[in-house]
């Protein structure tokens, strides 16, 4: 590729990519109105959304560094109450004053979202910053153990913030996030995070998760690319935050942010496959999906019990006994594909890309 | 790998749900669909588990003796494991899959805040049996609530012991963990005093502590008549049996956060004399009470909670209602739930006032008495203090929204 039209070619492709949102926008507004099933699925697509940044951005402190961070639901809470106190009390009054359903009103509401979501990824990149810099010269089972507590102390703050609802949870936020800025945000993490792996930041980090020693030995500031890779990955887990605050119900609650949370989005991550993007994105499709479909199965149960969750937990167990590298172990999905056509891979990057009996003897990368 | 990606693409097509489900709902044969959303797993599972009892039980009832214009109703319940974002879910499920005509839940103010504005947004009338929060039935013209609200309920306390007991001397001890309480002790607190009744000490302690001698002992000096602690049972217990070993004497009295047998076991002797305000009593001699208590008890074999009673008049008022409708959709059976008027419940006369909200609810005062709890009195605040706090406090703006739980609604 041409050094000087790279931007150019992002450009188009950007272009590209959010036409295509905005015709899906579009598609999923007007098919609700002859198939209301449509709504319910459109909250599961947008899920789905925030699932996968959350999962492609703890991908990156979990995947490609190598720290083993279990705090991601409490930075997604930080993103989430920055961003949805803003526009509940500052931008939301503000919109309301322009007039109901008018063009402007739109505009300025979209352009808003775009702000405070950006904003509430900024606070909670700060909170990264924050809790990084002390945490991550921990290794390995005390850094899980720190920024699992560290994940709890920002929701016992925010349980102790009258002024964003406290223990009642904040409601009556605007429910201004919809499918193309889910997507969007998704789409643009996942950039952030391919970006990010290819350049020397990113070469970084992976030196940092093979070996720390040798990193360090090579001349690698590894508590500052540490520190680096947190604040990324909070702060796009802020932006995810921040949408799902905005997305209806608009309805915040401490509750949500459980260390529970930060559990699903690793199961995620850890299925899809340490280090692997697109194993992330398919691990987060794959469990936002699996217990809303199962909830049909109830149906061919004698005496109305609900299986669900006991399913999707075998299912879990199966997958991680089956395949205990995640889907796709470090690879991405056009390693994947690409072996069909030639089984040796173009650039030997690691000892996972070299031969499948390796990688499968390597197992998830030890922290 | 490829076989990988086959299995991964057949766990998604075995996963998508069969599309006769989505054509089901809108005809429903003949069956009248009714959306139930409660916590039948997780952390708040028994209020769910007895809130679904009380609802099935009335449904059943009412498809026994014929059903709605002809046809029987079909509750389909979904289960949202006590999880707010679950129960929005499974709320857009119940409406737009399954095209359910009204929606029943939940307990916890939480879950219920977050299925609201769904419910709301596609004029599906919901009720919730349980929650407390002020802020739910604002939410919109659709929601509606069976209990009486957390600021009319301390209000209403604290005019039952200063205007009936004529108590004067009150302390309170607060669990600052939960907003149920720390809401039930302000409204209590400022009614109160508008009684012209002092608060001698007050006192807090955090949800899972153990001891409270401090705080009692605090307590026991500034020498109150009555000890108002609005926390949930099992807090409780602890607290009275420390309060009786201290020597405090005086009765400890509480909101329906101590309903439980919990409560009794837990507490013992200790609980002797003290009372706490609930939405029913089960021993209540009133005929309507003890129909329900028996049947539920046969069926069952468990004597009903108030969230089981409170699942029943819910289920009850929304049948009244549907049968009144001219039509079965959205906002006729919103109109008809809207004009409940006198209507007989098992938890009293049920009567929704303008802010979708009951008006006029009595309080059954409780008393634990050798070993049983038992109906001390029934309390209807005479549209005095109590009411006029439950109106002006009632905040109009959800976010500052002032009291009542998140999780609540025991």
């Amino acid at each position: 590729m041409m050094p000087r039209a790279w931007w150019l070619r992002d450009l188009v492709y950007l272009v590209i990519f959010v036409a295509i949102l905005i015709g899906a926008t579009y598609l999923i507004a007007y098919s609700e109105t002859y198939f209301p099933a449509m709504r319910y699925y459109h909250r599961i697509l947008v899920m789905m959304g925030i699932n996968i940044t959350l999962a492609v951005s703890l991908n990156i402190i979990n995947g490609h560094a190598g720290q083993f961070s279990l705090g991601h639901a409490g930075f997604m809470a930080v993103g989430a109450y920055f961003a949805a106190f803003l526009t509940l009390y500052y931008f939301g009054p503000y919109v309301d004053r322009l007039g109901e359903g008018s063009g402007q009103q739109w505009l300025l509401q979209n352009v808003l979202l775009f702000i405070a979501v950006i904003l509430g990824g900024i606070v909670a990149a700060i909170a990264g910053y924050v809790v990084g810099l002390p945490s991550l010269r921990l290794r390995g089972d005390y850094l899980a153990i720190v920024t699992l507590g560290f994940g709890e102390i920002i929701r016992v703050i925010i349980l102790n913030i009258d002024k964003i609802g406290a223990a009642r949870g904040l409601s009556g936020i605007p429910p201004w996030s919809n499918f193309f800025w889910v997507f969007f945000f998704a789409g643009l993490t996942i950039l952030i995070s391919i970006r990010l792996v290819n350049s020397s930041v990113g070469r970084a980090f992976l030196a940092i998760r093979e070996d720390e020693i040798a990193a360090e030995a090579m001349g690698v500031d590894t508590t500052k690319y540490k520190v680096k890779a947190f604040i990324i990955g909070s702060c796009l887990a802020g932006v995810a935050g921040g949408l799902f605050a905005h997305f209806s119900p608009a309805y915040l609650n401490p509750t949500m942010f459980t260390f529970i949370r930060s559990f699903e989005v690793v199961a995620m991550v850890v299925l899809g496959g340490l280090g692997s993007i697109t194993g992330s994105i398919l691990a987060a499709i794959i469990l936002t999906f699996l217990p809303e479909a199962l909830r049909g199965v109830k149906d061919f149960m004698p005496g109305g019990r609900d299986p669900r969750m006991v399913i999707y937990s075998l299912m879990l167990i199966i997958l991680m006994l089956t395949r205990p590298q995640g889907l796709f172990g470090r690879r991405e999905l056009w390693d994947v594909l690409s072996r069909r056509k030639d089984t040796i891979p173009k650039e030997p990057r690691d000892a996972g890309d070299a031969t499948d009996k390796l990688d499968r003897d390597a197992g998830p990368p030890v922290t | 790998m490829r076989k990988l990606l086959i299995v991964a693409v057949a766990l998604l097509a075995v996963g998508c749900p069969p599309p006769s489900e989505t054509t089901s709902g809108a005809s429903g044969g003949n069956e009248i669909l009714v959306g139930e959303y409660g916590s039948l797993t997780g952390p708040e599972a028994t209020f769910g588990q007895s809130t679904h009892n009380g609802i099935m039980m009335a449904m059943d009832e009412v498809n026994a003796a014929g059903g709605v214009k002809g046809r029987k109703i079909k509750v389909l319940t979904e289960d949202d494991q006590s999880k707010a974002e679950e129960a929005a879910n499974t709320v857009s499920k119940l409406i737009s899959q399954n095209n359910v005509v009204a929606l029943l839940g939940e307990v916890a103010s939480s879950n219920s805040l977050a299925a609201a504005p769904i419910a709301q947004s596609n004029k599906v009338p919901m009720i919730s049996p349980s929650s407390t929060n002020p802020a739910v039935t604002e939410k919109g013209e659709y929601i509606f609530r069976m209990c009486f609200i957390d600021s009319y309920q301390g209000a209403s306390m604290a005019d039952y012991i200063s205007k009936q007991l004529k108590m004067n001397r009150a302390a309170i001890l607060v669990d600052v963990k939960s907003d149920y309480s720390t809401g039930l002790a302000q409204f209590f607190e400022s009614a109160f005093v508008a009684n012209g009744g002092r608060i001698v000490a007050k006192q807090s302690y955090a949800k899972g502590d153990n001891d409270f001698r401090s705080q009692l002992t605090a307590i026991r000096s500034a020498n109150p008549q009555v000890i108002f602690i609005p926390g949930y049972y099992n807090d409780i217990g602890q607290i009275a049996i420390q309060a009786r070993d201290l020597g405090i004497t005086q009765p400890l009295a509480g909101g329906d956060g101590w309903e439980s047998p919990k409560l009794v076991e837990i507490g013992g002797k200790a609980m002797e004399g003290s009372f706490y305000s609930n939405h029913y009593f089960a021993g209540d001699p009133d005929p309507r009470v003890r129909q329900f208590v028996e049947m539920y008890r046969e069926r069952f074999g468990q004597t009903p909670d108030s969230l089981a009673a409170l699942g029943y008049d819910a289920a009850k008022v929304l049948v009244n209602a549907m049968s009144k409708a001219a039509q079965l959709d959205g906002p006729s059976i919103r109109d008809q739930i809207a004009a409940t008027k006198g209507f007989p419940g098992v938890t009293g006369v049920i009567t929704l006032g303008p802010d979708r909200n009951p008006i006029g609810k009595k309080l059954a005062i409780l008393e634990v008495r050798n070993g049983d709890v038992v109906l001390k009195d029934t309390f209807e605040p005479a549209g005095s203090s109590a009411a006029a706090a439950a109106a002006t406090t009632a905040p109009t703006t959800a976010p500052t929204a002032t009291t009542a739980p998140a999780k609540s609604g025991t």
